[in-house]
């Protein structure tokens, strides 16, 4: 007797979220307070060993953020959940639990600039070096392994160059290699792609982005697969050996196949801080009942655009691995099949000024370093959020002078190609 | 009964049916997995007696170790194997010469021995293999939603008020909420190595 699941809009809206027992709230209220009182001294210890699930302060958990956490952790698959300040404050504690001091950890090349700096100088100060590799290239991963690798990163679809990653080849080499797969899915979401089907071990995300969707909250979110065996591994001790914060306690062997997500929680969370807000956990959670409209309307509004930039006499290429002819197409066709997402670049025959230009007389797309809200929104990522990388890095994170990314927001189509097709026109 | 996939109304009917729990290899070091599942389900309302000869003399949450099934003394509801599968069998086998038979069977996650459970089951004893009781309990009352975890039910129904502060109700009506790419993988071979040598 098999029960029926659930399809994917279904768990948007239900997943995590029941009618309040005690006041019949339908809606998930906003519990904004700071701590939650005991039952009675047992009860208090019991939750401080962790031996009974519950609310202490909110710092380590509060039940508006909760429901936020089991939503993501069902619509990736995952076995638990749990939720930060921002995307990269939950990076910093997926690092936290894994490395220590002199531990190498290999990333993709093609990253968000944010991320490219916060591992390349931010977590030097922690003594964990990134070493990179390039998607393009899946022998690169492979080549840079060594005893110290303790984690392979990679965003599934690539900001902002568009890049589709081959998942299951690099969780190929996450598997010879003993060490968990993550992936960050913040510019597919998982209406578009699924990383645990393809062998992530750990999904990130960004909230602030397409899951929140609407541009008003900040929002970071680690999901646990639960696929890593960390005691067979053996090379986690935060995961694997007795911790004196909790009298001694493995976390693997008392938490099993969510002990990642609970070590992220009372360890890293607790000890770094970096709780997410009830409020914004509220915004995400309403921007969430919507997902798979939004990303279905962002995804069918890039294809016009992408379609339309792509003959534009002024474009010199258009990276969108949804067109025929992309280099990532195959890629897409196999990971994104409903589209790849809503994020893209573009380039202009006239270089770095024509960016400029462009990003100056749009009056509908909104030039900010954002993506995945309900607006189009624009930028010029040398001049910008990649202006503190390298020439040859601005080019290999596909952020180079002549580059526009755009992010196609819900609007009418017709009106987003007609901003643009006026904005071009301007000269320079 | 399909010993991979276990309906949650399976699961639900023998949470609720039983009350009494012998948890075999029960361990009274406050920090091993079995101590945390017997307190939770202790403090759910659960009799628990903790079965283990090498403890004897000592006690969890105030309930005394007791050296075998046979010498709990009274009818039991639900076994609980916190051992390695390689014990499943002989525990199977004493269970079914107790005078009252369990009425459930229960090999903790990363035990299973599917030899012992047709066993039980011709008995007419129902079986679960590589589950968790305190997990189960969590997801389906969905505590376990205090702490991130996937409950994998959705429901629109109000469940009962709370008891106890914080301790949700067991009788809530819900559907499944969606499959994980773990939930119904076979828990770590280490679990039960590890139970093995509990305490």
């Amino acid at each position: 007797m098999t029960e029926q699941l659930p399809g994917f809009s279904t768990l948007a809206i239900h997943a995590g979220a029941q009618p309040d027992p005690t006041t019949g709230a339908r809606v998930t209220p906003i519990y904004q307070t700071a701590s939650f009182v005991f039952n009675d001294a047992d009860h208090a210890a019991s939750l401080f060993g962790l031996q009974t699930f519950g609310n202490i302060y909110t710092r380590l958990g509060n039940p508006t953020t909760a429901v936020l956490e089991e939503r993501v952790a069902a619509l990736e698959g995952g076995t638990a959940a749990v939720a930060a300040a921002s995307g990269h404050a939950a990076q910093m504690m997926v690092f936290h639990t894994l490395l220590q001091p002199g531990d190498e950890f290999i990333a993709s090349r093609r990253l968000y600039g944010g991320s490219i700096n916060q591992f390349t100088h931010a977590y030097k100060n922690f003594g964990w070096n990134v070493v990179w590799a390039d998607t393009d290239d899946i022998s690169t991963f492979e080549r840079a392994v060594s005893p110290k690798t303790k984690a392979i990163f990679v965003e599934s679809v690539a900001n902002p160059g568009g890049a589709i990653t081959d998942l299951e080849a690099v969780a190929e080499i996450a598997r010879k290699a003993g060490v968990p797969f993550i992936v960050d899915n913040t510019l597919a979401s998982p209406y578009l792609l699924k990383p645990i089907d393809h062998g992530a071990d750990i999904v990130v995300h960004s909230l602030t982005k397409f899951l929140g969707g609407h541009g008003n909250s900040l929002g970071g979110i680690i999901v646990d697969a639960g696929t890593f065996d960390w005691t067979a591994s053996g090379r986690y001790p935060i995961l694997t050996e007795p911790r004196p914060e909790y009298h001694g306690i493995k976390m693997h062997e008392t938490f099993g196949n969510f002990a990642f997500a609970i070590a992220v929680r009372v360890l890293a969370l607790r000890d770094l801080g970096p709780a997410l807000s009830p409020f914004n956990a509220f915004m995400i959670l309403t921007g969430i009942e919507t997902l798979a409209l939004r990303m279905q309307r962002h995804v069918d509004n890039t294809k016009a655009v992408t379609e339309w930039l792509s003959k534009h006499p002024a474009v010199s290429w258009v990276n969108y691995a949804s067109l025929p002819g992309d280099r990532y197409h195959n890629l897409a066709r196999k990971y994104t099949p409903k589209g790849a997402g809503a994020v893209f670049t573009f380039g202009l025959k006239g270089g770095y000024e024509a960016g400029i230009s462009l990003v100056s007389n749009v009056r509908l797309f909104s030039h900010l370093a954002n993506i995945g809200d309900t607006r189009s929104l624009i930028i010029h990522p040398a001049s910008t959020t990649h202006s503190q990388l390298t020439d040859e890095q601005k080019t290999m994170a596909g952020a180079g002078p002549d580059v526009v990314r755009l992010s196609i927001g819900i609007e009418d189509k017709e009106d987003l190609i007609a901003d643009l097709e006026q904005a071009l026109a301007v000269p320079y | 009964m399909d010993h991979n996939v276990y309906p949650d109304n399976y699961i639900r009917g023998i949470l609720t049916d039983i009350k009494s729990i012998a948890m075999v290899g029960a361990s009274p070091v406050n920090v091993r997995p079995s101590y945390f599942a017997f307190k939770y389900l202790d403090q759910r309302g659960y009799d628990m007696i903790p079965v283990n000869p090498g403890q004897l003399g000592k006690a969890i949450a105030g309930k005394p170790f007791v050296g075998s099934l046979r010498e709990i003394g009274r009818p039991i509801d639900m076994i609980d194997i916190f051992r390695g599968s390689a014990h499943a069998m002989p525990i199977v086998e004493e269970a079914l010469t107790l005078p009252t038979l369990p009425k459930v069977i229960w090999m903790q996650l990363g035990v299973r021995d599917d030899d012992a459970a047709a066993k039980a089951e011709a008995a007419g004893i129902k079986v679960v293999m590589n589950r968790c009781p305190k997990i189960e309990y969590g997801r389906l009352t969905s505590e376990i939603q205090w702490v991130g975890v996937n409950s994998r039910t959705i429901s629109a129904k109000r469940a009962p008020i709370p008891t106890m502060g914080m301790r949700l109700s067991l009788n809530r009506p819900s559907v499944a909420g969606g499959a994980t790419a773990a939930a119904d993988r076979a828990a770590h071979a280490q679990a039960s190595k590890d139970r093995d040598g509990a305490a």
